[in-house]
């Protein structure tokens, strides 16, 4: 799957412009869901504090959009073109290492 | 040779779509559009027609079957009217925006309560934003030449949606007419065979009807938008084409004796044809009074309009529905939304009239005319006024 480290807004491939879209929406190509940016309607965002984090994996577990992968450092952070900011990883990390910020724009 | 015969026409609404070649016919009998469908099954009976005639338990299935035939390439008719039409109206919004060609003979209707089978134009008005191009014919030749044209309309690559041909239920579908039907060579030579451009094929398969989450479905309504607004252009060309096949050429608003006309007055469907000799009365009396027939109801013809009224003093506006608690007839709102930016423009009145059956005489429509002209001088304490209540 690929991931888009993107913060927020530059283009996905999904993004289309209204020329470029196919007679009716229809889907052409399997498995374009990974283009679809879930995490555009969330109003909080997860942050995660690495100082208390102790990698436990719960959050990567509990994700239901499957957004939280391991970074280079072996910890656990959120992919925030899919985190639709439900912030069920934060209620279960036992080290309330895991912060909801508003999301500023 | 096309030969001119007396036919009913609901009659030949169904031979119309038999003469172009249709492969399903789904639908669900409801006054006054019962004959049009009756006909049909008979004729895939009786072997006529080779074509899938799908009956259905409501208007609602026979919308969705039309869509999964339509989907998969078929050239697929059907036909409703008033409360049929409000049953499949979710419907309605996928086959345009899903962009299947489907064509609907609408045997236009008043809607319940009180039960009315009479027609006016209440079941349109109620589907007018559902996406699909919409015209309005007056009389049996006209529903038969634009039935044809609307598969090819439809179908067109450019095109590619649903279209509904609006003919009055039983001042028209319930009359026979003198109907010139076309020659089975000529409509094969005028309509190409449908092929659709993404169906439904396991062999290359498609999603169609996916979710569009708020990223994208801005961008999917105004492409479809931006398509039914510039199928007016081929709606156009399309209606030329047919004139130069079949001698018989529409126009999206038809004027009729507008020459030097100071007050014209605006119907669609069935009505035009008496106020077609409402205006020879008063024409004979010297008065400067023209017809508009607004035959193309989506997309709406804008310049058209524009063009065609500005050098009137008065548009009387002749609504068969009303827009409850809203600033007049649909049609008139609209009417007026198109020239509020014109410099140049006739004062607009708008009337409503002949709701569910109630008929509107050659008198009537003079009638119309002074009492518009006399509001367009003093004006009127409403925003439209209703034609031929009893106090």
């Amino acid at each position: 799957m690929a991931k888009t480290k993107a913060k927020e807004k530059p283009r996905a491939k999904g993004e289309l412009g209204w020329k470029e879209i196919e007679i009716g929406f229809f889907i052409t190509e399997p498995g374009n869901s990974v283009e679809v940016r879930t995490g555009d309607w969330k109003s909080r965002r997860p942050v995660v504090d690495f100082k208390k984090c102790n990698k436990c994996t719960l959050c990567y577990f509990f994700c239901p959009e499957g957004c939280i992968a391991k970074n280079k450092d072996g910890f656990f952070e959120a992919d925030l073109f899919y985190c639709k900011g439900c912030g069920i990883c934060a209620a279960e990390c036992p080290k309330e290492a895991i912060a909801m910020a508003e999301e500023a724009k | 040779m096309a030969k001119r015969e007396g036919i009913e026409v609901s009659v030949a609404v169904g031979d119309a779509a038999m003469l172009s070649d249709v492969d399903v016919v789904s639908a669900y009998p409801i006054t006054p559009q019962t004959h049009i469908v009756e006909h049909l099954a008979e004729l895939v009976a009786n072997g006529e027609l080779r074509a899938a005639y799908i009956p259905v338990e409501s208007e609602h299935s026979a919308m969705s079957a039309c869509l999964g035939a339509s989907a998969v390439g078929a050239r697929t008719f059907t036909a409703t009217a008033s409360q049929g039409l409000e049953l499949m109206h979710e419907v309605l919004f996928v086959a345009s925006a899903m962009r299947l060609p489907i064509v609907m003979a609408v045997a236009n209707r008043a809607l319940s309560a009180p039960i009315s089978i009479w027609g006016d134009h209440s079941d349109v008005m109620a589907a007018r934003d559902v996406g699909w191009i919409q015209i309005f014919v007056e009389n049996g030749q006209e529903t038969v030449d634009n039935v044809i044209c609307a598969f090819r309309i439809g179908e067109d690559r450019r095109v590619l949606l649903p279209v509904m041909i609006h003919l009055d239920g039983f001042a028209l579908t319930h009359v026979i007419e003198p109907i010139e039907l076309p020659d089975k060579k000529d409509v094969d030579q005028f309509l190409p065979p449908f092929k659709y451009p993404l169906p439904l094929d396991p062999k290359k398969p498609v999603t169609m009807g996916a979710l569009g989450s708020p990223f994208i479905y801005t961008e999917v309504k105004w492409a479809q938008e931006i398509n039914l607004e510039k199928a007016k252009d081929v709606v156009l060309e399309i209606w030329q084409k047919f004139g130069k096949a079949f001698g018989r050429t529409y126009s999206p608003i038809e004027q009729y004796r507008t020459e030097g006309a100071r007050v014209l007055l605006l119907t669609m469907g069935s009505y035009s044809e008496t106020a077609m000799v409402a205006v020879d009365k008063m024409r004979g009396e010297g008065k400067e009074v023209g017809l508009l027939k607004l035959r193309l109801w989506r997309p709406f013809p804008y310049q058209e309009l524009r063009k065609t009224v500005k050098n009137a003093d008065v548009l009387i506006v002749l609504d068969r529905a009303i827009s409850f608690g809203g600033p007049g007839g649909p049609v008139c709102s609209e009417v007026k939304a198109a020239l509020y930016a014109e410099v140049k423009r006739p004062k607009i009145v708008g009337f409503v009239g002949g709701l569910g059956g109630r008929d509107i005489s050659m008198a009537g429509f003079a009638e119309m005319v002074e009492r518009g002209m006399e509001i367009a001088r003093s004006g009127s304490k409403r925003e439209f006024e209703i034609y031929g209540v009893r106090e």
